[in-house]
């Protein structure tokens, strides 16, 4: 575990180290880009769709009950863009992109495909792991943004068209103007700037460490989602804690 | 333009009791020998026997356990040496990138390394593609060549190199003789025109005395006999007559 943890952070240096490269390897970041991006964006819609309508169905019956209705927008607001959008975002690209760059990258390793580029003086983290890291640390904050967007507007679809709750979309949105403030969603994107680097150099580490063929393949896939959402999970309280404080 | 693409000069490769374990089983078991700039060193022996695993650490893909790989009296692993020197190898499995068409997976060292323009990189391409028989081919995705065409390929993308030092692993296997045939004096043809030197890993006793200048019989991690072919052929070592008159016999 600790030699996992220790080549881990190594990657990640030697990626910070190639970033000046970023640019002579742009046409693998865009592609890498277009995978993350456009490949997840109408999954991303959906999800936060609903997202954003559960958390209304949630809380909604509840502070109408308590007379509170005025807040809902700023409640739905808040937990969508503060920790909701970035935290499930980043799982669900944990799953869809993580998986694939882990096996990518797996397959390429129990091929030789790695030993190939080696041979050839070509730098395994310049050409495979930095586009990598860098499209996922561009895209997902993007596509977070569209999900807190989305997600807004589920709820507010929620909360005027539901009985119980009520609330126009006019009231919801105005409620959530007067509440969410650029910095909420600021606070969101840093937890998913930092997910997405969890993502990419987790899914990029597993993948370069691939060894057995197939079965080692599908063993890589599964440790990097799974070390992947845990990691996740676990920095999402600190990050959570530190940027509260920083705000204080 | 790299240091490595103004030397043009083959190399010269010395092991030294080269030991390397995996877990408990010893693979290489203090292996030396040298091989001589331009010379087509043949490592031959039984599957298992620790060739494939001696050719990585030649090119600097594994470290030894004890030993030490010399290339030009400099230890392989030292720092900037590999940007001094071109290598290539020509992996048994052709491990070519299947997410790359095969004119960009024979174009991948120029391009990588900016080393030409990109209309005399194309130019390069189909002219390494040609030598090896697959004129046209550069839009074909590896996924679609046959195993031989992938080992072709391969050499095409070895060749693009232009290297001083070239490692084969198994150059021939799952070829039909023709092919095989052709490989062999690809491997000829090569070092005639750049004078590279040629390490060769096989099993196949045809290609080894077809066009080796120096053999080496490797069994268990050891070298048991080394020399022109015509010693190694004459050798008195059991393992290595086994080795070199194992025919196949149908019982009666």
């Amino acid at each position: 575990m600790f030699r996992d943890i220790g080549g881990l952070f190594l990657l990640f240096w030697r990626t910070l180290q190639a970033l000046p490269l970023t640019f002579r390897h742009r046409r693998k970041v865009l592609e890498q880009f277009y995978e993350i991006g456009m490949g997840s964006l109408l999954m991303v819609c959906i999800l936060s769709v609903f997202i954003g309508g559960v958390l209304a169905l949630e809380i909604g019956p509840v502070m109408v009950e308590r007379g509170l209705s005025n807040f809902l927008g700023g409640i739905v607001g808040l937990g969508l863009c503060r920790e909701l959008a970035p935290t499930l975002m980043a799982v669900l690209i944990a799953g869809r992109i993580g998986s694939a760059m882990a096996a990518e990258i797996g397959s390429m390793a129990v091929y030789q495909e790695i030993d190939a580029l080696r041979t050839m003086n070509i730098n395994p983290v310049h050409y495979l792991v930095l586009p990598r890291i860098t499209a996922i640390a561009v895209g997902l904050p993007m596509l977070v943004v569209f999900a807190d967007l989305v997600g807004w507007l589920g709820g507010a679809l929620v909360c005027s068209t539901n009985q119980q709750i009520a609330v126009s979309m006019q009231s919801f949105f105005a409620n959530l103007r007067d509440t969410v403030e650029i910095k909420d969603v600021v606070h969101g994107l840093i937890k998913t700037f930092v997910f997405a680097l969890v993502i990419g150099t987790v899914s990029c580490h597993q993948g370069l460490a691939t060894i057995g063929g197939p079965r080692g393949i599908g063993r890589t896939v599964t440790k990097a989602v799974v070390n992947s959402i845990v990691l996740i999970l676990i920095l999402d309280y600190f990050l959570t804690h530190l940027l509260v404080q920083i705000e204080k | 333009m790299t240091a490595a693409a103004n030397n043009h000069e083959s190399v010269r490769i010395e092991a030294r009791g080269l030991r390397k374990s995996f877990g408990d089983h010893e693979v290489l078991r203090g292996v030396s020998f040298t091989v001589e700039r331009g010379e087509i060193f043949v490592l031959m022996g039984p599957s298992g026997s620790g060739k494939s695993v001696l050719l990585k650490h030649i090119i600097g893909l594994e470290e030894p356990d004890d030993g030490e790989l010399l290339l030009e009296g400099q230890s392989i692993h030292t720092e900037g040496l590999r940007d001094r020197y071109r290598m290539a190898m020509v992996f048994q499995s052709g491990a070519l990138l299947n997410s790359l068409t095969v004119g960009e997976n024979v174009g991948l060292y120029l391009r990588e390394h900016r080393l030409k323009p990109e209309d005399e990189i194309r130019r390069v391409i189909a002219e390494k593609l040609e030598i090896v028989g697959l004129k046209g081919t550069e839009e074909k995705i590896p996924g679609e060549l046959s195993g031989g065409m992938k080992k072709r390929v391969a050499l095409a993308r070895a060749l693009v190199i232009e290297p001083q030092l070239i490692l084969y692993d198994e150059p021939t296997s799952e070829l039909d003789p023709l092919i095989a045939i052709t490989i062999g004096q690809e491997i000829l043809a090569l070092r005639d025109r750049t004078h590279a030197t040629s390490i060769v890993v096989t099993h196949d006793r045809d290609l080894a005395f077809g066009i080796a200048d120096r053999i080496a019989m490797i069994a268990e991690g050891e070298i048991l006999e080394i020399g022109k072919p015509e010693d190694v052929r004459r050798s008195q070592h059991p393992l290595v007559r086994r080795f070199l008159t194992a025919d196949f016999k149908r019982k009666s």
